[in-house]
C-alpha cells in the first residue's frame, strides 16, 4: 500500500472525505444521511490517512485522543437530551430555534446537536479501534 | 418535525402535550447522569488523581437520584417518561415502578461502595486504562435496564453494560484475565443474542415493544398466540445472563480473574440484571406461562443452588468459591420466581440482599488475599489474630450469605421456603434449607482455615487494610445488619413491589394515563 | 416472501450453531457473526415485508399516501448491527490477544483461569 501515488493522494482523499462526511451529517435532517453514516465516512477518511502516512501523523492531526472525541460526542448527545429539561418537555424532545445569521435563517435544533454527538462518538470510537488494529502488535 | 403554527394536524394524537414536571425527570436522570459523568471522566482520563474523586462524587449523586426516585415512586406510584414526547407505545418509555426503583437504588449503593474500594484496589495504570469511566457506563447500563419500560431498550442497556463489563474484565490484560474474558464474552454475547431473538419474535407477535402495551395485549390474546415458546426463550436467555444451572458455566470460569473490585461489582450487579429481567418479563408480562413453566424453573433453581453450594465446598481459591456462591444465590431467587405469589417478594428481597452481600464478600476476599498474600485456602491463615475488626466484618458476611437469622440473608430465604411449602413443593423448600447448610459449611471452612487457624506462612504485606477498603466494607455490612434486624420498612416496600408486578395495572396506568387506550 | 425469509433465517441459525459448537475460537467467532446476521434477518421478517416504498411522508402532505415499508424493524436492525459490529470487533481483538498470550485458539486448551491440576482444598484444620 505504500506506493508514492497513494501516499501523495491520501491527504487529499482524506480532506475530501471529511468534507463529504460533514455534508452527509448536515444533510441527515430531512434526507438520507446523518451522524452515524457521516461518522463512518470520517473514520474511513482517517483510516486512509493512517494507511498512507502511518499512525502517528493521524494522532497528531486529530490533536485529541480518539476516545476523548468519542467521550465529548457522548456528552453532547446527552446534553442535547437534557436541554428539554429547561423547556419542561420530556427527555430528547426536539427543540428548535431559528436565529438569522447575515440575513439567512438558520434552523438549529437539539436534534442536530444529538446528531453531532453521534457523529463524534462514531468518529472517535471507530478511529480508536482502527488505530489499534493498524498497530503491528495490537 | 417543526410543524408550522397554522397546521391543521391534531398533535395530541401523536404527542404528549402536557408539560413534563421536574419530578418526572427522576426516571431518566440516573441514566443520563451516568452517561454524562462517564463521558466527562473519559475526557479527563489522564488526570489520575482527580478521577476517583469525581467518580465517587458522581456515584454519590447517583445514589441521591435513585433515592429520590424511590421516594417519588413510593409516594406517587409508578413514574413514566416517554422520550421525545411521542405517545406510548410509539415513543420509547422509561417507567420506574417499585421493583425497578429498589433495584436501581441498591445497585447505586453497591457501585458507590465499589468506587470507594477501587481507590486502593485500582492503581494508576488501571485508572489510565479507564476504570472509572467504564464503571460509570456500566452503571448507565444497569440503571437503564432497571428503569426502562421498553423491551428492545432493555436489550440495548444489556449491551451497554455488557460492553462496559468487557472493558472492566480485561483491565490489566494478564493471560488469566484474557482466558476468563474469552469465556465470559462469548457466552454472554450468545445469551444477549438469544434475548434479541426472543424480542424479534415478540415484536412479530404483538407488533409492539412497550412493556405495558405487551402486558395488555398478552392478556387479551393469550389464546391464539404461541406465548409458551416466547416465554421459554426468555427464560433461557435471562437464565443464561443470571447464571442458572445448565447455562451457568461462564460465571465460575471468569469471575475470579479480574481485579477484585471488578469481581465485586460483577457479582453484585450483573447477574441481578438477569434476575430483574426474569421478574419483569415472566412475572409481569407472562404470568400464565410462568405458572406453566414453574416446574422447569423450580428444577433449574434447585439444581443451581445445590450445585453452586457443592461447587463452593470443592474450591480452594476463595474467589472461585465466592463465584460458586453467587450461582447458588441465583438458585434461591429462581426458586422464588418459580413458586410465584409470596415467593416473588422473596426473590426480590434475596436479589437486593445478594447485591450487597456478594459485593462485600468479594471485597473482603480481596482484603484477606492482600493480608495473607494468597487467595488459596491451603496457605492462608491467621487473619483473626491480625485484624480482629476486619475478621468480625467477614464473619457477619459469611453468616449473612448462609442465611443465618440476625442478618439480611435470613428473611428472603424464609419467605421463599415458606412460599414453597405453602404450595406443597416441599422438595424445593428442602433444597433451600440444604443449600443454607452447605453454604454454611463452605464459608465455615473459609472462616476456620483463613481466619481462625494460626498463620502457617510468614505474613504477606505488613500493612493492615486501608480506610478505602474498610469503609465501604463496613458500610455494606451495616446495611446487611440493619436490614436483618429491622426488615419491616424494606419488607413492606418489597411486598408492595411484588404485588405491583403480579397486578401491573398501576404500571399500565402510568404509561397510558386516563385510559388512553 | 416471509416463508422464504424464515427458511433463510433457519439456515443461518443452523450454520451459526454448527460453527459455534466448534472448539476453535475463529470458528466460534464466525458463528457469532452469522448468528448476528440471522437475528437481524429475523427482526426484519418479524416486522412483515410489506412494500418497498420508503416510509417517508412526501413534502406538503400530513400523512403517507400509500402502504409503505415498516420503519421500526429497520431501526431495530440498525441498532443491532451497530452493537453486533462493535462486539465482533472486540471479540476479534480478544481472540487474537488470547492466541498471542495463551498460544492457542482451542477453547479446550485454555485452562489458565481454571487449571486442570488445581490443588485440592485442605481436608483438615
Amino acid at each position: 500500500m505504500n506506493t508514492v501515488i497513494f501516499r501523495t493522494l491520501a491527504p487529499f482523499l482524506t480532506a475530501l472525505m471529511l468534507l463529504f462526511s460533514v455534508f452527509v451529517l448536515l444533510r441527515g435532517h430531512n434526507e438520507p444521511g446523518g451522524g452515524f453514516i457521516g461518522g463512518l465516512i470520517a473514520a474511513s477518511a482517517l483510516a486512509i490517512y493512517g494507511i498512507g502516512r502511518g499512525i502517528q501523523p493521524v494522532r497528531q492531526a486529530l490533536w485529541f485522543h480518539p476516545m476523548t472525541i468519542a467521550a465529548f460526542g457522548l456528552l453532547l448527545a446527552c446534553v442535547a437530551g437534557l436541554v428539554s429539561m429547561v423547556a419542561a418537555v420530556p427527555f430528547m424532545t426536539g427543540l428548535w430555534i431559528y436565529p438569522s445569521l447575515f440575513g439567512v435563517e438558520v434552523p438549529l435544533s437539539t436534534v442536530m446537536l444529538f446528531d453531532l454527538g453521534v457523529y463524534l462518538v462514531v468518529v472517535g470510537a471507530i478511529t480508536s479501534i482502527a488505530l489499534a488494529l493498524e498497530r503491528e502488535d495490537i | 418535525m417543526a410543524a408550522p403554527a397554522g397546521s391543521s394536524i391534531d398533535l395530541s394524537a401523536a404527542l404528549v402535550l402536557a408539560p413534563a414536571p421536574l419530578a418526572d425527570w427522576l426516571v431518566i436522570l440516573p441514566v443520563a447522569w451516568c452517561l454524562v459523568s462517564g463521558a466527562v471522566l473519559l475526557m479527563l482520563r489522564k488526570n489520575l488523581h482527580i478521577q476517583p474523586l469525581l467518580a465517587i462524587l458522581a456515584l454519590a449523586v447517583l445514589v441521591v437520584l435513585d433515592g429520590l426516585l424511590l421516594w417519588r415512586v413510593i409516594e406517587g406510584g409508578p413514574l413514566t417518561m416517554v422520550m421525545g414526547r411521542w405517545l406510548p407505545p410509539f415513543g420509547i418509555a422509561f417507567t420506574a415502578d417499585l421493583t425497578g426503583a429498589l433495584f436501581a437504588l441498591f445497585s447505586a449503593l453497591v457501585a458507590l461502595a465499589g468506587g470507594v474500594f477501587a481507590v486502593q484496589n485500582i492503581d494508576g495504570s488501571g485508572r489510565r486504562y479507564g476504570f472509572y469511566p467504564f464503571l460509570l457506563l456500566l452503571m448507565a447500563g444497569v440503571s437503564g435496564a432497571f428503569l426502562t419500560g421498553d423491551i428492545f431498550n432493555l436489550y440495548v442497556w444489556f449491551e451497554v453494560l455488557l460492553i462496559s463489563s468487557f472493558g472492566l474484565l480485561v483491565l490489566g490484560s494478564e493471560p488469566k484475565q484474557i482466558d476468563g474474558a474469552v469465556k465470559y464474552a462469548f457466552l454472554n454475547l450468545v445469551a444477549t443474542t438469544l434475548f434479541l431473538i426472543a424480542v424479534g419474535y415478540l415484536y412479530g407477535l404483538f407488533g409492539t415493544l412497550n412493556m405495558a402495551d405487551i402486558a395488555i395485549k398478552a392478556a387479551e390474546r393469550r389464546a391464539d398466540l404461541p406465548l409458551m415458546t416466547l416465554a421459554t426463550l426468555f427464560v433461557l436467555a435471562f437464565g443464561m445472563k443470571a447464571a442458572a444451572f445448565p447455562v451457568n458455566f461462564w460465571l465460575p470460569a471468569s469471575y475470579h480473574t479480574p481485579r477484585i473490585v471488578v469481581s465485586a461489582l460483577f457479582a453484585g450487579l450483573l447477574t441481578k440484571v438477569g434476575i430483574y429481567s426474569l421478574l419483569r418479563v415472566m412475572v409481569m408480562l407472562f404470568p400464565v406461562e410462568r405458572e406453566e413453566l414453574s416446574f422447569v424453573i423450580a428444577v433449574a433453581a434447585a439444581a443451581t443452588m445445590l450445585l453452586g453450594a457443592l461447587g463452593a465446598i470443592g474450591q480452594s481459591d476463595i474467589r472461585r468459591l465466592l463465584g460458586y456462591l453467587v450461582v447458588s444465590g441465583i438458585g434461591v431467587m429462581l426458586a422464588g420466581i418459580a413458586v410465584g405469589g409470596p415467593g416473588v417478594a422473596g426473590a426480590i428481597f434475596y436479589a437486593l440482599h445478594s447485591m450487597v452481600v456478594m459485593t462485600a464478600l468479594y471485597m473482603a476476599s480481596g482484603v484477606a488475599g492482600r493480608l495473607s498474600g494468597t487467595f488459596d485456602l491451603n496457605g492462608a491463615g491467621g487473619l483473626y489474630g491480625r485484624t480482629a475488626y476486619f475478621s468480625a466484618l467477614s464473619l457477619v458476611l459469611f453468616l449473612s450469605v448462609a442465611g443465618m437469622p440476625p442478618f439480611s440473608g435470613f428473611w428472603p430465604k424464609v419467605m421463599v421456603a415458606k412460599a414453597a411449602i405453602d404450595i406443597g413443593a416441599w422438595w424445593l423448600a428442602g433444597s433451600v434449607l440444604l443449600t443454607g447448610f452447605l453454604t454454611m459449611i463452605a464459608v465455615g471452612r473459609v472462616w476456620a482455615l483463613a481466619y481462625w487457624r494460626p498463620s502457617t506462612t510468614p505474613a504477606g504485606e505488613g500493612a493492615g487494610p486501608g480506610p478505602a477498603a474498610i469503609l465501604p466494607l463496613s458500610a455494606l455490612v451495616l446495611v446487611t445488619v440493619l436490614v436483618g434486624l429491622f426488615p419491616d420498612p424494606l419488607l413492606s416496600q418489597i411486598q408492595a413491589a411484588a404485588s405491583l408486578l403480579a397486578d401491573p395495572s398501576a404500571y399500565i396506568d402510568s404509561v397510558f394515563p386516563h385510559g388512553a387506550r | 416472501m416471509e416463508v422464504l425469509f424464515s427458511l433463510l433465517v433457519g439456515v443461518f441459525f443452523a450454520a451459526a450453531v454448527y460453527l459455534m459448537l466448534s472448539k476453535f475460537l475463529v470458528r466460534i467467532l464466525l458463528g457469532v457473526a452469522i448468528l448476528g446476521n440471522a437475528v437481524n434477518l429475523l427482526l426484519f421478517t418479524s416486522g412483515r415485508i410489506l412494500r418497498e416504498v420508503p416510509p417517508v411522508i412526501p413534502a406538503g402532505l400530513d400523512r403517507q399516501v400509500a402502504v409503505t415499508a415498516n420503519p421500526l424493524p429497520q431501526a431495530l436492525i440498525l441498532t443491532a448491527i451497530v452493537i453486533s459490529f462493535s462486539f465482533f470487533a472486540f471479540l476479534l481483538v480478544l481472540s487474537y490477544r488470547a492466541f498471542q498470550d495463551l498460544g492457542t485458539d482451542n477453547a479446550n486448551d485454555m485452562r489458565v483461569a481454571e487449571p486442570v491440576a488445581d490443588s485440592a482444598p485442605p481436608t483438615g484444620y
